[in-house]
């Protein structure tokens, strides 16, 4: 293995120094990975993942399924990358994988010496003694065996990025018929994207010596591809993999942006995921050569024939001494290019008998076929057996043809079944596999290069035409149209040893009858007991060899056989690309309040609540927990006056002539008798009779209404009421906006709430012009706002709304003035301490499993009208003192503690289902009762108040004595509210 | 045959020669005292538990296409017991023991292993909602135990603690859960039943049902009509289809969830890891491969097969909260088609129809049941009275307002 | 998958939420009974092939959809706003 001193698409005078294993080699600008190992003389590159058996490469494409490598190490290291698609760059670094010690020599190969042990599915039959030990024993041992490479566990720090693309044809790959096609819509003015997985376009014309229109193909492609580039409406996307078909004619593509730079700009995505929607597309994948099984065939050395030739005309790398082993006309370009470019072609094997394949300096077999080969880490000779009987034949290489199989992949991912062609003995693509998508080249089974222009050609006219596109007859080239000529042969005769199919697996003709023995006869059976296809080719070598194998051995055609489903990706692809945007911060928006830099400047920690960020508390100094601050702060509000940010609350302005009538309909309670200039809570069910939400609703106008919503339930509410609107009341006149985002509302909070606000606000709010439950349009410190006397503390409050932009100011300003009235801000802790000792509610108890009697709220549900959710409130299991109904705990000492989640038990019962009576869902510790306090949903709560129970939360080891009492904890005749 | 570390020496050392099929291939008879329609894990489960409980071996398993190849063979295999609710509760409890017992039952390495399952929490309200669940899986007698933030650091060292969008507060921890090798339950229990005499007959699609006088007499099929006293549907997935041919009307959508799987990598994530703000779960396959899914897709679809926008929401939520596993490669990804119900719990019962009996509405809690399942819904069909531990799985649940809503979602299928 | 939003043009399937089955439109009366709601609520035609249902272009127009779309396809066969839809 090594250079030939000439030809070969590759820039010699530059070497780009890499190192594999440590080992420092060279290769050329051109080069792959795989083809700068070949030409390096580097053979074993990997090894197989279950019997850890030596292998090199097979094939020169995205097929490859032995030689996978680690790029990189620490956090930045790929493994199970393959060598075929891996362009070096100077400082390249990659390192063999599965093996241990080292990859010459590697331990585990002892799997190998125990390989009639280890069949196909021997791990379901053994293992099972003692019980509860394949944990402990068996497994850990199995998986330390298995996987191929090893994520470096550290975090990914590369860049990747996601893309939308719009074209009128895409064209899936770049060789005859893809460029062609190409060529086609191009002209004609169409918006093309050609994309292709290699770096250079042109697929099989520059690994061929084709020539066309009587120039070699390969400066045919150039200048295909030289044309394309010049149009302003072709865009080409090379080294980009179109990875699957979605529905509404969408396709996903991964694109190797900086992979192959050894010093990427700034900026530059290591990968691009990119969403391609096209109405038309043509399939011009090409073909996947397929190995023939006899024993052995996995040695480093046996390839593919057309990725033999492949390496020696692109890359000029030469596999040494090679034998070809073919049962199709095409094996045989693989002897007579290797002999025009020099290298010594030992045998011609062909297996078929009576065909004359061409003359040339080696010896010829005709109706003869290997039945073995030798060599430990690499291929020395081969056994050749034909009518005169078995001999031996030297090779370095065997370049084996089974024949092509279509890369009809992507045309599967709708759910199409590929079509078997006895002709070609191939799987072809379904005709109208995919919407919009077609077939062309040797994607369709057709394998001449004229075939591939041809058909190239008449599928962009064809979708030119379908997309109304005036297009000009194009002339296709000239071109070699062999017909294809095959007979097929999926595994040797009459030998023994084992004969892979799935190399990476390591999945043999053995196993595949094993499976068949068992009666795994089922293609899809066979595949998953034997993992045959399950390797990161995903069959595209051997499986459709294995299944022609099963076919032979349960004596059913191959197109009865089937296939298994092929599905998306069409070639692996990395999460960072399909995950791009999401890591860190990045997975979710994050939603500040109009006060976020008044708060920020107050120190206060920041807590999720949904997408938004709320202050916790705000330290004051001397403070060292976070209780102490809320427990002041609670206390400021209950004594004084406290400021608290409440922006985060859905809002949305309900205006029209049908607006009342709307709003009765969507909420349980009355709304249309609600006086303009009044507040009223309001509750909301779903159609199924649980509580969607609460909040409140406030009449503007006469027929202006502004309603609030929990936090939590701000999107819900808002399509419900979309959906309401438009699907259960068109006739309606009613209108609405999300006003969420455009006002800041704070509230003001406590005794002293009124002394502060008062000299703030131009028009009077004494409890005669704003009494308790009454709202107003207002002059709030200059900045036309509203005013809402509204409370979820229990003390007088209200809540002042200004546009969004003056939220900032005003807060600062109401902090300020309150310090004088002893007052200060609030944040979500003592908020939520607050509501908790008044018995008010979020969605720890509204949590879509509560119904309003549970709540003790059934009788809001208006009789007098409909309402969504009223039928089925009244089905007979959302009532009732079988469910259980909202209560207040108060912890029966004061040292006693308290835990949300907690479950609610007898006195001394046992901890057992059967038991448990209720849980806890809001706890806190009251500064205002001196104890941990909590609210609850007890079975057949409200008739047991005054009872003693214990909440218990065995994963916090509490078992504590509460007593039920009726919330609120405080002021039940709501005193302090009204002022 | 039994299985065992000897039968495979054995057989190594005379070339595979006396492995025998795992299941026969029976020509259907005429009639049976039991048919299940559905030879998927529930179906089969079903059968083994007809034999094995009650003694019933004249039974036949209809499978339309391949034995297993439903849900049971596309799942993410995570077996757990940590519901909050009773009704689903005790079932999944049953379910659970019977799957820590359930390789030497079958005499199957089906690969039950119990390494755990986290559900991480992210706010103080979530940290309670866990909390109020574990003490529903203690009182119902399974493990549970809340773990601190740096407790969960300790299990997965290579989470985002530094700035992931949802802050990790902490997780739930059930030692108990963890994952079962799919096609192994379902041909686990096939070749359990086929020993005990059921007829496991594939390629036999059910067309209709006779009916007279409200009470079932047989099935047609692709290969004939047969008969039975009683009939099981254990079809999820088709249901609907399958219910309609016998009139029934049922509270279930159809809709698709994707699931994903990596080429194969050495060990690195520890049992089964919940991230539910993503709506993102993840494992390990002894293989290697990281097997991982997400949320429906969210349309009704009978197409075993997803689209972009959930694939790359799963992709997302991965790189936020394990951004390690960034160049790890996506294999493969899959569909499977989901009975979802309007609460999002399962159903075993009686049906209008006597003698025709329903298993359904899995949603996407199937495979952790089968065992559960199987033994609940073969008791009811051979007693006629439901099983203690699947009570409260009743079709008039919905009628009645009994739901059980996990999710606290209400009455949307596509949102449990 | 992509749908074809009557005020919007075909957009990307990320733009929509899907609800359900299209029968959501029938609200059964107030006086209907509870066995009309409960068919309404919960019993699904749940069609294998053409199925009417309904989708919201919830970050977009924010229009609700009637459409039929095949569930062994997934193809659009119809879009219309959901209250001109035939009813």
């Amino acid at each position: 293995m090594s250079r030939l001193a000439s030809g070969g698409l590759i820039d010699r005078a530059r070497r780009i120094p890499f190192a594999f294993d440590g080992r420092r080699l060279t290769a050329h600008p051109g080069d792959t990975l795989a083809s700068a190992l070949m030409a390096n003389g580097v053979r074993l590159i990997g090894r197989s993942f279950k019997y850890h058996r030596p292998r090199g490469l097979i094939a020169a494409g995205s097929e490859e399924p032995n030689a996978l490598v680690t790029v990189g190490a620490g956090a930045e290291a790929t493994p199970n990358t393959r060598a075929t698609g891996i362009e070096p760059y100077p400082g390249l670094a990659v390192f063999s994988q599965n093996r241990w010690p080292s990859l010459g020599f590697d331990l585990m190969a002892i799997n190998d010496r125990l390989a009639p042990l280890l069949g196909a599915g021997f791990y379901y039959k053994t293992f099972m003694w003692p019980a509860r030990s394949w944990e402990r024993v068996y497994e850990p041992l199995i998986r330390r065996a298995a996987g191929l490479g090893a994520l470096s566990g550290a975090r990914d720090p590369g860049h990747d990025e996601k893309a939308f693309a719009f074209a009128d044809v895409l064209v899936i790959g770049a060789g005859p018929a893809g460029l062609m096609a190409a060529l086609t819509a191009g002209r004609a003015g169409a918006r093309v994207l050609l994309a292709d997985e290699d770096f250079r376009m042109g697929g099989r014309l520059n690994v061929e010596r084709l020539e066309i229109d009587g120039a070699p193909a390969v400066a045919w492609a150039a200048a295909a591809v030289a044309e394309l580039a010049a149009l302003p409406n072709v865009r080409l996307m090379p080294r980009t993999t179109v990875t699957g078909v979605y529905d509404g004619h969408t396709y996903g593509a991964l694109e190797r942006v900086g992979r192959h730079l050894a010093d990427p700009p700034e900026g530059l995505p290591r990968d691009a995921f990119w969403r391609i929607v096209a109405p038309r597309a043509i399939l011009a994948a090409g073909a996947i050569e397929r190995p023939i099984a006899f024993p052995d065939n996995d040695r480093p050395g046996v390839m593919l024939a057309g990725a033999v030739r492949a390496y020696v005309n692109r890359w000029a790398a030469s596999p040494g001494a090679t034998a070809v082993f073919t049962n199709n006309d095409d094996g045989w370009r693989t002897a007579t290019d290797l002999a025009a470019a020099g290298v010594p072609v030992t045998a011609l094997i062909d297996a078929r008998p009576g065909v004359a394949p061409p003359d040339g300096p080696w010896r010829t077999f005709t109706g003869a076929v290997v039945t073995g080969t030798r060599g430990i880490r690499a291929l020395r000779a081969v056994t050749v057996r034909d009518a005169h009987g078995e001999r031996s034949v030297a090779a370095e290489c065997l370049a084996v043809s089974g024949g092509w199989n279509p890369t009809l992949h992507l045309s599967c991912h709708l759910g199409a079944r590929p079509v078997w062609d006895a002709a070609i003995a191939a799987f072809t693509p379904a005709p109208d596999a995919a919407p919009g998508l077609s077939a062309v080249g040797a994607a369709r089974g057709a394998f001449s290069t004229r075939a591939a222009l041809a058909q190239g050609a008449a599928a962009a006219a064809e979708a030119l035409a379908a997309l109304g596109i005036a297009a000009a007859d194009q002339a296709v080239p000239y071109a070699e149209d062999a017909a294809t000529t095959i007979t097929p042969l999926w595994r040797v005769a009459r030998t023994t040893g084992r004969a892979w199919l799935d190399f990476q697996n390591d999945v043999t003709t053995k196993d595949v009858a094993l499976a068949a023995q068992e009666n795994f006869r089922s293609v899809e059976h066979m595949k998953r007991y034997t993992t045959l296809g399950m390797a990161t080719d995903q069959g595209k070598t051997g499986g459709v060899a294995g299944l022609a194998v099963l076919a032979e051995l349960t004596g059913r055609s191959v197109a009865e056989t089937g296939v298994t489903t092929f599905r998306p990706p069409f070639t692996p692809v990395p999460i960072a690309a399909l995950g791009a945007g999401g890591a860190g911060r990045g997975f979710a928006p994050h939603r500040d309040t109009p006060t976020q830099a008044p708060i920020a400047a107050r120190r206060a920690p920041l807590v999720e609540a949904g997408l938004w960020r709320r202050p916790s508390y705000f330290p004051a100094h001397g403070e060292t927990t976070w209780r102490e601050a809320c427990d002041r702060e609670v206390a400021m509000v209950r004594g004084a006056v406290g400021v608290c940010d409440v922006s985060t609350l859905g809002k949305i302005d309900v205006q029209g002539e049908g607006a009342a009538t709307f709003l009765d309909h969507v909420y349980a309670n009355t709304m249309s008798t609600l006086p303009v200039g009044r507040v009223r809570y309001g509750l909301m069910l779903r159609e199924d009779g649980f509580v969607m939400d609460d909040g409140t609703v406030a009449r503007v106008g006469p027929t202006q209404f502004f309603i609030t919503t929990t936090t939590a339930a701000a999107g819900q509410v808002m399509a419900h009421l979309d959906f309401a609107a438009q699907c259960l009341w068109p006739g309606l006149d009613v209108a609405f906006v999300s006003q969420t985002d455009h006002w800041a509302q704070i509230a003001v909070a406590g005794p002293k709430a009124r002394d502060l606000l008062a000299p703030l606000v131009a028009t009077p709010i004494d409890d005669a012009a704003l009494a308790y439950m009454g709202c107003a349009a207002a002059d709030i410190a200059g900045v036309p706002g509203r005013i809402y006397r509204i409370s979820f503390s229990g003390e007088r409050a209200y809540e002042v709304a200004v546009p969004a932009r003056w939220g900032a100011g005003l807060f600062d300003l109401l902090v300020e003035r309150a310090r004088p009235l002893g007052g200060g801000p609030y944040g979500m802790e003592a908020l939520n301490v607050l509501r908790i000792e008044k018995g008010l509610l979020t969605h720890a108890e509204l949590h879509g499993r509560t119904t309003a009697d549970d709540l003790g709220l059934g009788r809001m549900v208006a009789s007098a009208k409909d309402c969504i959710g009223k039928t089925a409130s009244r089905r007979p299991g959302l009532s009732g003192p079988e469910r259980q109904q909202l209560v207040g705990l108060r912890a029966r000492d004061a040292s006693g503690r308290l835990a949300g989640g907690a479950h609610i038990l007898e006195p001394g019962a046992k901890a057992a289902a059967a038991n448990d009576q209720g849980y806890l869902t809001s706890v806190c510790w009251s500064p205002t009762l001196g104890r941990d306090i909590a609210l609850a949903f007890l079975r057949d709560g409200r008739a047991r108040t005054g009872e003693t129970l214990r909440a218990v939360c065995r994963l916090r080891g509490l078992d504590t004595a509460v007593d039920v009492v009726a919330p609120p904890f405080l002021d039940p005749d709501g005193g302090r509210l009204r002022g | 045959m039994r299985y065992s570390a000897l039968q495979i020496l054995r057989n190594a050392l005379t070339g595979d020669r006396d492995w025998r099929p795992v299941w026969r291939e029976p020509v259907p008879k005429p009639a049976y005292d039991v048919i299940v329609i559905g030879g998927g894990g529930h179906g089969l489960a079903t059968a083994w538990y007809l034999a094995r409980n009650h003694g019933l071996t004249n039974v036949a398993v209809l499978e339309r296409g391949a034995l297993g190849m439903g849900n049971v063979g596309r799942n993410t295999t995570i077996v757990r017991a940590n519901y909050l609710l009773p009704g689903n509760s005790e079932f999944y409890s049953h379910a659970l023991k019977l799957w820590e017992g359930l390789e030497q039952d079958l005499n199957y390495n089906v690969m039950m292993s119990q390494r755990g399952l986290v559900n991480l929490f992210h706010s103080d309200g979530q940290r309670d909602a866990f909390a109020r669940r574990g003490n529903q899986i203690r009182l119902q007698g399974d493990d549970a135990d809340l773990l601190t933030r740096e407790e969960v650091r300790a299990h997965a060292p290579f989470l985002n603690f530094d700035d992931l969008r949802f802050p990790i507060y902490g997780g739930l921890l059930q030692r108990r859960a963890g994952t079962a090798r799919h096609d192994a339950v379902a041909w686990g229990f096939a070749r359990a039943a086929d020993l005990r005499g059921v007829d496991l007959i594939q390629n036999c699609e059910v067309t209709g049902f006779r009916i007279e006088a409200g009470r079932v007499r047989g099935v047609d099929t692709t290969r004939g009509y047969i008969a039975a006293p009683k009939i099981g549907m254990a079809v999820a997935g088709r249901s609907s289809q399958v219910g309609a041919m016998a009139g029934l009307r049922l509270p279930i959508e159809s809709h698709v969830l994707q699931a994903f799987v990596t080429e194969g990598l050495k060990p690195l994530i520890p049992g089964v890891i919940s991230f539910g703000m993503g709506h993102f779960y993840i494992s390990q396959s002894d293989k290697g491969g990281l097997v991982f899914g997400g949320d429906l897709d969210f349309y009704n679809s009978y197409a075993a097969r997803g689209n972009l926008p959930m694939v790359e929401h799963v992709m997302e939520a991965g790189m936020a909260l394990m951004p390690m596993i960034g160049n790890a490669r996506v294999l493969r990804s899959w569909g499977g088609i989901m009975d979802m119900t309007s609460d999002g719990s399962p159903i075993i019962d009686r049906t209008p129809v006597d003698g025709l009996f329903f298993n359904g509405g899995w949603c996407y809690g199937g495979f952790k049941a089968t065992p559960g399942s199987g033994w609940c819904f073969a008791h009811l069909i051979a007693t006629g009275a439901p099983h203690p531990a699947a009570a409260k799985l009743r079709l008039d649940r919905f009628a009645t307002g009994r739901v059980l809503d996990e999710e606290g979602t209400g009455a949307q299928h596509n949102l449990h | 998958m992509r749908i074809a939003c009557p005020l919007c043009g075909p957009r990307d399937l990320r733009e929509f939420t899907y609800r359900g089955a299209a029968k959501l439109l029938d609200r059964p009366a107030a006086d209907a009974g509870p066995e009309a709601f409960d068919d309404y609520l919960h019993i699904r035609e749940n069609f294998a092939g053409p199925n009417p249902e309904l989708w919201h272009h919830e970050h977009g127009c924010r229009a609700w959809l009637r459409v039929v779309r095949d569930t062994r396809t997934h193809e659009f066969l119809a879009t219309e706003l959901a209250h001109e839809g035939s009813r």
